[in-house]
């Protein structure tokens, strides 16, 4: 019998192992990775999946060995992917650069746990939002997906190739360990269901092509390694050939077209879960776990005659700040919920811009946070006088 | 036979084609190119055997033989 | 007297189809070996009489890694020290792709030299110039893991304090299949030995003792570019197929070079092909060349 690449079928499976089947439908066919609790399980699942639908699995030496490895598949026209959590994730920060200043689809997923340093290996926070958003050195935009089930897991992993692929650069899944460890039901649907997109390829001859030469929304078409198109591709401020071009005026062209690439097409990319909005005079914002404790809170307060609302933030960068900045006037409050010292909120924040208070349900890690945590919060801001 | 061909605006005036052909085909000349280096120039055409040899030397693809045999007395 | 005619149809530099022209002059330093060593790859690229859209090159960050942007190919200038772990992905997906990779010694053995021992390890169907030019060029002249010892660099303005890596023993201890030095002068061994690497299966390597006139000659007070290519090749002694552990570069007594290792082992591709296909009851392989283990 032959295997699948898509698993149609109603399973029961850890986030891990969901975000493997999300990749491989997605058309992944290549991962190199490094073992690192709790990723490790993406990894073990790639490299039994990967063989059997002709795909490569490599264990590479190190995470920077992986996020360059990824890279270069890709340039091989193969769809890449590598998985890992904090320490590895910032192994990777330079070569997290090199795609986006070459303009590489691939997918990372990184699978927090609490730091900073070795911190807590097995257990779950979600530190590294702003590393996520920052983490590489110098100005760029990035696309940043956050599940909160595996189900998720496994329908976002499938979206982020296809955002990685549309607009041409890294997207990060930032996971957390409850996800990633937690089993659950995951509905894999039929393959013909599952929407794919790919690369957009040139349609001129090599004469007339130019590698970096975009199209009227930015993005410019990709030839691959070996199409005959002779590319140059560099991590130097480049110009449309390819070719390093340095200078302000350069950098100037080059940084615009990156970050309107993504800046332009926010209203594209990001996608949130709202919950009661329409009539909220509290709402709680969270992603990844801590969504689900948010929710679960949110549902309760609206049983003790809370006027409570959610917004679960699917895409966490580009942040949501014009829904935001939408609802924030009529509010009482916000109140984000995150597993870390608070990084999101400082979006929330600058997002509200002071229309309403904005507060904070946090732990540093190693623990999920308690949907009662959330309920007092949201119990004591809503018995605020506006 | 051979003849030598430079590329003038592509020399650095390193002079390992000078120092190296075998029939002293080239010299330093006193021109200056874009710039401001000074490239070889032949001395004697008819010496070139077309070996090459500054050919794979020059690290500016700045020179180059070719077979040539049209000459006259 | 006998005077030559004028040339008709003057025939373009023989490398320049291989060469994006439009960047010609390049930036090396007048003297620099680099220009020779490129004019090397390029030839033994030529010798293989392969579709240069199967070819890539991929580099690091140096003035060797510049290579990449100046031949006409599908090229990649790489970060530090990862053009290898890159070039594994790109080799790995596209099988069917020559994969060149050069770069300079700190590049290819400090920052990534872990990327280098795993790569010869795997054995992966790679070629691998290393221009060796005992210092970190691009930076202005610090001190490298090829820098002699008691050399002077910006970085070890007393001399170096390390004893440098031997990089072919290296490269033969970790596996490579293909070892092979020679100084730049020596060009036409040079392109005998790269063409011979690009044809072996296996993780090929030469590396080439280069001049860096502007920072290592100079502060070493080694005299022109010309004079360094001459010192080196004049210390040079061949000695093909010795143990790789003897063959010592001193730049005060002899550089040893020649061509060391010349052997046969299965590739990472080939291992791989194999232990899916006896565990798999239908092992599927990405492409047609990883069935045959390329």
């Amino acid at each position: 019998m032959t295997a699948k690449e898509v698993r149609t079928g109603m399973h029961f499976m850890n986030g891990d192992e969901a975000c493997c089947e999300g990749a491989l439908a997605a058309g992944c066919r290549f991962f190199a990775g490094y073992p690192i609790t709790p990723a490790t399980e993406v990894a073990e699942s790639m490299s039994r999946r990967l063989p059997e639908i002709g795909g490569i699995y490599i264990q590479m030496e190190d995470e920077i060995a992986s996020m360059a490895a990824i890279l270069g598949a890709s340039w091989g026209g193969v769809k890449s992917m590598t998985s890992t959590s904090g320490p590895g994730f910032s192994l990777m920060m330079e070569n997290i650069g090199l795609g986006l200043c070459t303009e590489t689809p691939c997918v990372v997923c990184n699978v927090q746990r609490a730091g900073p340093s070795t911190g807590l290996p097995t257990l779950v926070a979600q530190g590294d939002m702003m590393q996520a958003r920052w983490g590489s050195h110098g100005h760029y935009e990035i696309i940043a997906l956050s599940p909160s089930s595996p189900q998720e897991m496994f329908d976002f992993t499938i979206r982020a190739f296809n955002l990685s692929e549309y607009y041409r650069l890294p997207v990060i899944i930032l996971a957390d360990e409850t996800i990633g460890h937690m089993n659950e039901r995951v509905i894999i649907p039929q393959e013909e269901d599952i929407e794919i997109v790919n690369r957009r390829k040139p349609t001129v001859s090599r004469e007339d092509y130019l590698p970096y030469e975009a199209d009227a929304d930015g993005i410019a078409p990709m030839a691959n390694c070996g199409d005959g198109y002779r590319i140059h591709v560099t991590g130097l401020t480049h110009d449309d050939r390819g070719y390093p071009a340095m200078d302000a005026k350069a950098q100037e062209k080059m940084i615009t077209r990156l970050v309107d690439k993504i800046r332009k097409n926010r209203d594209k990319i990001i996608r949130t879960q709202n919950l009661y909005l329409d009539d909220a005079e509290v709402v709680v914002v969270s992603y990844g776990i801590s969504a689900r404790s948010a929710m679960q809170a949110v549902r309760d307060a609206r049983g003790e005659g809370i006027k409570a609302g959610l917004i679960k933030l699917d895409t966490v960068w580009p942040f949501p700040e014009e829904l935001i900045r939408g609802v924030a006037p009529r509010l009482k409050a916000m109140i984000m919920a995150e597993i870390n010292g608070g990084q999101m909120v400082l979006e929330l924040e600058r997002a509200a811009c002071g229309a309403c208070p904005v507060s904070l349900v946090s732990n540093f890690g190693g623990a999920i946070l308690h949907p009662g945590l959330i309920l007092n919060a949201v119990a004591k801001a809503a018995k605020e006088k506006p | 036979m051979g003849q030598v061909i430079v590329i003038e605006d592509r020399c650095k005036g390193c002079s390992f084609c000078i120092a190296n052909c075998p029939r002293q085909v080239l010299r330093l000349s006193t021109v200056f190119n874009k710039k401001g280096y000074h490239p070889p120039e032949v001395v004697d055409t008819t010496r070139c055997v077309n070996c090459h040899f500054c050919e794979i030397l020059c690290p500016e693809f700045a020179i180059y033989s070719i077979e040539f045999d049209d000459f006259e007395e | 007297m006998t005077t030559a005619k004028a040339v008709k149809n003057v025939p373009p530099h023989p490398m320049d189809a291989l060469l994006r022209t439009e960047r010609i002059p390049h930036i090396w330093c007048p003297g620099c070996g680099i220009g020779t060593v490129f004019s090397a790859v390029l030839a033994a690229i030529k010798n293989t009489g392969w579709d240069p859209n199967t070819i890539a090159m991929v580099s690091g960050i140096g003035c060797t890694g510049r290579m990449a942007g100046y031949i006409r190919l599908d090229s990649f200038h790489t970060t530090h020290g990862r053009a290898l772990p890159f070039a594994t992905g790109l080799k790995l997906a596209k099988p069917d792709t020559k994969v060149i990779i050069v770069s300079g010694d700190g590049d290819l053995f400090a920052i990534g030299g872990n990327h280098f021992i795993h790569a010869a390890r795997r054995n992966m169907d790679m070629t691998v110039v290393c221009v060796n030019n005992f210092n970190y060029g691009m930076t202005g002249g610090q001190q490298a893991p090829s820098t002699p010892l008691g050399a002077k660099t910006t970085t070890s303005v007393n001399g170096s304090p390390e004893e440098p890596f031997n990089l072919c023993d290296l490269a033969a201890t970790c596996g490579a299949t293909y070892v092979a030095r020679w100084t730049a002068m020596q060009v036409r061994s040079l392109r005998s030995s790269i063409s011979e690497a690009l044809e072996k299966r296996g993780f090929s390597f030469v590396e080439v003792i280069t001049p860096c006139p502007s920072s290592f000659g100079r502060r070493n007070r080694m005299g022109t570019a010309l004079e360094m290519m001459k010192f080196y090749q004049g210390r040079s002694v061949i000695r093909s197929d010795i143990n790789p552990s003897e063959a010592l570069v001193d730049i005060d007594r002899e550089i040893v070079v020649g061509k060391f290792v010349d052997t046969e082992r299965p590739t990472f591709m080939d291992h791989y092909a194999k232990v899916n296909r006896l565990n798999l009851p239908q092992w599927r392989a990405m492409h047609s060349d990883h069935q045959k283990g390329r």
